[in-house]
């Protein structure tokens, strides 16, 4: 078991033929991921790879495929729309890996969803999507390095997501999903929405949670955690020693006016009863403490 | 990034947001003719000098003046301003040098009020704040009086009510009806500049209600949300480098994530989160040792060879980098890429502080084969942990070098 996609997802991308959403593509299939479709504008009708069919919109790739779940590696200026494309076409699970899409774009795809409460996720944009090891990989994660079992990940950093996930392998513990909900101010799944499918799922045992600064979505799943969560949770918060008003790479990671520290984060991690660990060295040794405890 | 008062105004003024009249002035003579030119179309000789740099608190710095007498004034007031290293709260303790004035006519203000519209993150919205104390850090205000703030978040499918602008008018005891009117038009008119300007932050302190009823952006800031670049080809004008670090925009020339700090140790990182977690962890380790991060640099998924050449050259010719610390986990990026990439930097510019590497991920093996055949000092890390602490020991040995008897100046050979 496990959240979201497992070996009964059928995928679509969108945004196959280009050159990051052809590699990802080739890397999704050959994890084993179900990639039964492709969309992009004007190239209807080809193959990509010799055998995935391609269409020209999603609703004409839904139709002919049956792809319950999408992959949006379409550049920025075009990204939100292709979120939208998606959203019409009844694709319950959109997972927008696209960098760098304008907030003013993402607040109207916002208003969309919410009007869609029930019938369609986004994960992301500007994160690296979803996996459940040895069954559906969606996004850019290095495949190789995840192991099928019952620690869930969710992660607003890519490569930090990666990080924890290589330190729980290292300790032979696996993984049911692990989900990166992206580093943008304004976007889909936050972790509150994560943590509520990792609690209802029986094959997820405890929650290694990834955070850093700015916004108040860590605040948000600390209260969540104390009020409705038994599993373990362990986090780590990024950011601990960025300056106040400096953009540290993710367009959603600056503290303004003092708010968003990372040091808020920590402490209403730690009254919810989650562990926050040390170091990014021992976020995976921190939940395993808890898991044995 | 960030733009200037005066650019920002004229943005307003595109959308029908009023301002007061004014000119930007390079020069003391520019400053001059501009308080002129006011002096003739207003018919009163007070003007406003107003430094132009990308920081707040200008006022308290003493980069704003008004010059009651004229134009004479207003030269001796631009003088003094002009080229002054302007400090405040927000400069940091070096200052800013003020290249550009902005001379503005002189209101008669009734009431000062503050105005600024940010992304409600929380809320996935344009959050339109307003205030009774203008004029002041509002950033004390919504500390200390909270309820002295009124917010409304704008609808993206409505656009800016007329009712949430007068909700925020009451609140502000904006009466009379034709205030209220303009009130309302000034209210909805900015929302089209954030809009669609792509503003990531729009803010007016004070917002001024005249003697004569008007209501009027007396000052003006403005952010532009860097994703949207590319549908404003326009903003390339609105660039002023001097008020950037040189060596974040030679970052960003090469589409690399560049952020300058106060330490002593370059970092290379794949990722923002990962960049992020290691300036924390160096700065764990190295706390008490005179140890901390120099830089957050970031390359990214899809950087190649020559990014992370030009990567890794920045923080070598960094005259404050003490020690390197190279920390990848390849997931899209292959370490071979970044072990390329280094040794390619290294034998050009010359390895001259010690280099802790950390590789993981995609093509390991291959990475560090490349590095160990280089022929670089390089010491590997297993971990995150190993790596941070193997750098904030090799800083403490370069820090406690002894000097020898023939005078020799420490580690730098």
């Amino acid at each position: 078991m496990s959240v979201l996609v497992g070996k009964d997802t059928r995928l679509l991308v969108q945004g196959i033929t280009g050159s990051a959403g052809g590699f990802h593509s080739k890397q999704m299939l050959e994890y084993g991921t179900q990639v039964v479709g492709g969309v992009t504008p004007g190239r209807g009708g080809e193959k990509f790879e010799g055998k995935v069919p391609v269409f020209d919109t999603v609703a004409h790739a839904v139709k002919a495929t049956g792809a319950n779940a999408s992959c949006i590696f379409v550049p920025p200026p075009g990204a939100a729309d292709a979120i939208l494309e998606a959203f019409d076409a009844g694709i319950a699970l959109v997972v927008c890996i696209t960098e760098g899409i304008p907030v003013a774009d993402m607040l109207q795809v916002r208003r969309v969803l919410e009007g869609l409460t029930g019938k369609t996720r986004l994960i992301g944009p500007n994160c690296p999507g979803i996996i459940t090891p040895d069954a559906c990989k969606i996004g850019i994660m290095p495949g190789h390095i995840h192991k099928a079992g019952h620690v869930g990940v969710v992660s607003r950093s890519g490569t930090l997501t990666y990080e924890a996930v290589g330190q729980l392998t290292a300790l032979g513990i696996g993984q049911s999903t692990c989900i990166g909900i992206g580093g943008d101010p304004v976007g889909g799944m936050d972790f509150v929405d994560v943590l509520e499918l990792f609690e209802a799922d029986p094959d997820t045992h405890g929650v290694i949670l990834i955070g850093e600064i700015g916004g108040g979505a860590e605040e948000r799943a600390a209260r969540f955690i104390k009020e409705k969560m038994n599993k373990p949770v362990a986090g780590f918060i990024a950011g601990t020693s960025a300056p106040e008003g400096k953009r540290m790479g993710h367009a959603g990671a600056i503290i303004a006016g003092g708010k968003g520290t990372a040091a808020e984060k920590i402490k209403a991690l730690e009254a919810a009863g989650a562990r926050v660990a040390p170091t990014p060295s021992d976020m995976a040794s921190t939940l395993s403490a808890m898991m044995k405890g | 990034m960030k733009i200037h008062e005066y650019q920002a105004k004229q943005m307003f003024a595109r959308y029908g947001v009023p301002i007061p009249r004014g000119y930007v002035a390079f020069t003391v003579d520019e400053a001059e003719a501009a308080a002129r030119k006011l002096a003739d179309e207003t018919g009163s000789p007070v003007v406003v000098v107003k430094a132009q740099i990308h920081a707040g608190g200008r006022g308290k710095g003493g980069g704003v003046k008004v010059a009651k007498g004229g134009p004479g004034e207003a030269r001796e007031l631009s003088q003094k301003i002009l080229g002054m290293q302007l400090i405040t709260h927000q400069t940091g303790p070096a200052g800013q040098k003020v290249r550009r004035l902005y001379i503005e006519q002189g209101l008669d203000i009734a009431r000062e009020l503050y105005l600024g519209a940010v992304i409600d993150r929380d809320r996935r919205r344009v959050a339109f704040m307003a205030s009774t104390e203008g004029g002041v850090e509002i950033e004390k205000v919504a500390a200390e009086t909270p309820e002295k703030i009124i917010t409304v978040h704008v609808d993206p499918a409505v656009g800016f009510a007329a009712y949430q602008a007068r909700e925020l008018a009451f609140g502000l005891g904006i009466g009379g009806k034709e205030t209220l009117g303009k009130f309302v038009k000034l209210l909805r008119a900015l929302f089209e500049v954030v809009v669609r300007e792509d503003c990531s932050l729009c803010e007016v302190n004070p917002l001024v209600i005249t003697k004569g009823s008007d209501v009027v952006a007396l000052d003006a800031k403005i952010n532009l949300d860097d994703n949207a670049e590319f549908r404003h080809p326009e903003w390339k004008d609105l660039e002023d480098r001097d008020e950037e670090d040189p060596v974040e925009l030679e970052a960003k020339a090469a589409g690399l994530n560049y952020v300058s700090l106060d330490g002593n140790v370059g970092c290379l990182v794949n990722g923002a989160g990962l960049a992020m977690a290691t300036m924390d962890i160096i700065k764990h380790f190295g706390q008490g040792h005179g140890v901390a991060p120099a830089n957050f640099l970031d390359v990214g998924g899809g950087a190649n060879q020559e990014q992370v050449t030009k990567a890794f050259k920045m923080i070598l010719k960094s005259p404050k980098v003490k020690a390197i610390f190279v920390n990848i986990f390849g997931g899209i990026m292959k370490c071979d890429v970044i072990a390329n990439g280094v040794v390619a930097a290294a034998k050009e510019l010359g390895l001259k502080v010690p280099l802790v590497v950390r590789l993981e991920g995609t093509n390991v093996e291959l990475g560090r084969k490349i590095l160990s055949e280089s022929g670089l000092a390089i010491q590997a890390a297993g971990t995150m942990a190993d790596g941070a602490q193997k750098v904030v020991a090799a800083v403490g040995l370069v820090n406690h070098e002894p000097r020898s008897p023939e005078g020799r100046t420490g580690g730098a050979k």
